[in-house]
């Protein structure tokens, strides 16, 4: 006969209830409010990207509004990519006291983004297009898809 | 609670928000920074991923309403997902103290920055004073 440990009882609980809570928490928390668009202000990595696969190449969509297009700094190393910049404030000359809200966030920022391929740095692309970084990143020759024909015997 | 911008007079009524029940999009309120200037109020608002043809900015009955369409700039496969763009609206009540004919609103890299201008009549106005000389 076994015998109850409480510990282990215990143990059992704590699984459980993470798992309760891993199942509802995508229901209550649709995507919008686990994306909100207050970046900055929490610990939360910025810009927030989208990676999209389009035959040999990998689009990166950043969600950075406001940025100071001059002081993007993107370097791609094998499948590391980083991405820098700056949000500058309303302007600089404004006074504390001036403002009634003030609710965008401010600052520099820098993240590094680990891609599922290597890609040919030489023809990355980027542009910046209402507020949304866009990067165009061609895979490089190794990571691209290989068609092997089939030889019938 | 209604989102005042400036001081306005002391009736209370509910000027922001959408019927919910006409709603068949999803809205979010975009983050905005208001602060005054010597001739004004500025508004910035972050509206990523929304075009100069998405963007619908009007004033009606002092409410100032901010409403805009965000659309992705690629298409493909998506692979990897960190956020979605919805569609922004806001509504602000202003008060008859700016000048409603003066506003301009102009776009840049996702962000709408809107001048309203003070009315004529709630500028400062600087009083001389004058100083009777003493009698002798």
């Amino acid at each position: 006969m076994a015998t109850w440990d409480p510990f282990d009882g215990m143990e059992t609980l704590r699984r459980e209830i993470d798992r309760a809570f891993e199942r509802v928490e995508p229901q209550q928390f649709p995507p919008i409010f686990r994306t909100a668009f207050l970046p900055g202000r929490a610990a939360r990595e910025y810009p927030l990207v989208n990676i999209y696969e389009d035959g040999d190449t990998l689009h990166l969509e950043a969600l950075a509004p406001g940025a100071d297009p001059a002081s993007f700094n993107i370097s791609v190393a094998g499948d590391m990519l980083t991405l820098s910049g700056e949000k500058r404030r309303a302007a600089g000359e404004v006074k504390p006291e001036a403002f009634h809200r003030e609710e965008r966030a401010a600052g520099k920022f820098v993240r590094s983004i680990e891609l599922p391929v290597e890609i040919d740095e030489s023809k990355v692309k980027a542009e910046y297009r209402n507020g949304l970084l866009v990067l165009s990143l061609p895979k490089s020759e190794k990571a691209k898809p290989k068609q092997i024909s089939v030889q019938v015997a | 609670m209604a989102e005042k911008t400036v001081a306005t007079t002391g009736e209370k009524k509910p000027a922001t928000g959408r019927e919910a029940t006409r709603a068949q999009e999803r809205y979010i309120q975009p983050p905005v920074d208001i602060y005054e200037s010597p001739d004004g109020l500025v508004l910035l608002a972050d509206l990523p991923g929304v075009g100069p043809g998405d963007l619908d900015v009007r004033l009606q009955d002092n409410i100032l309403t901010i409403q805009a369409k965000a659309k992705h700039a690629i298409e493909g496969e998506p692979i990897y997902r960190e956020f979605d763009l919805v569609n922004f609206f806001r509504q602000f009540e202003l008060s008859d103290q700016v000048d409603q004919g003066k506003i301009t609103a102009r776009l840049n890299h996702g962000v709408l920055t809107l001048q309203l201008p003070k009315a004529e009549k709630a500028k400062p106005r600087q009083i001389q004073v004058q100083v009777e000389k003493a009698a002798a």
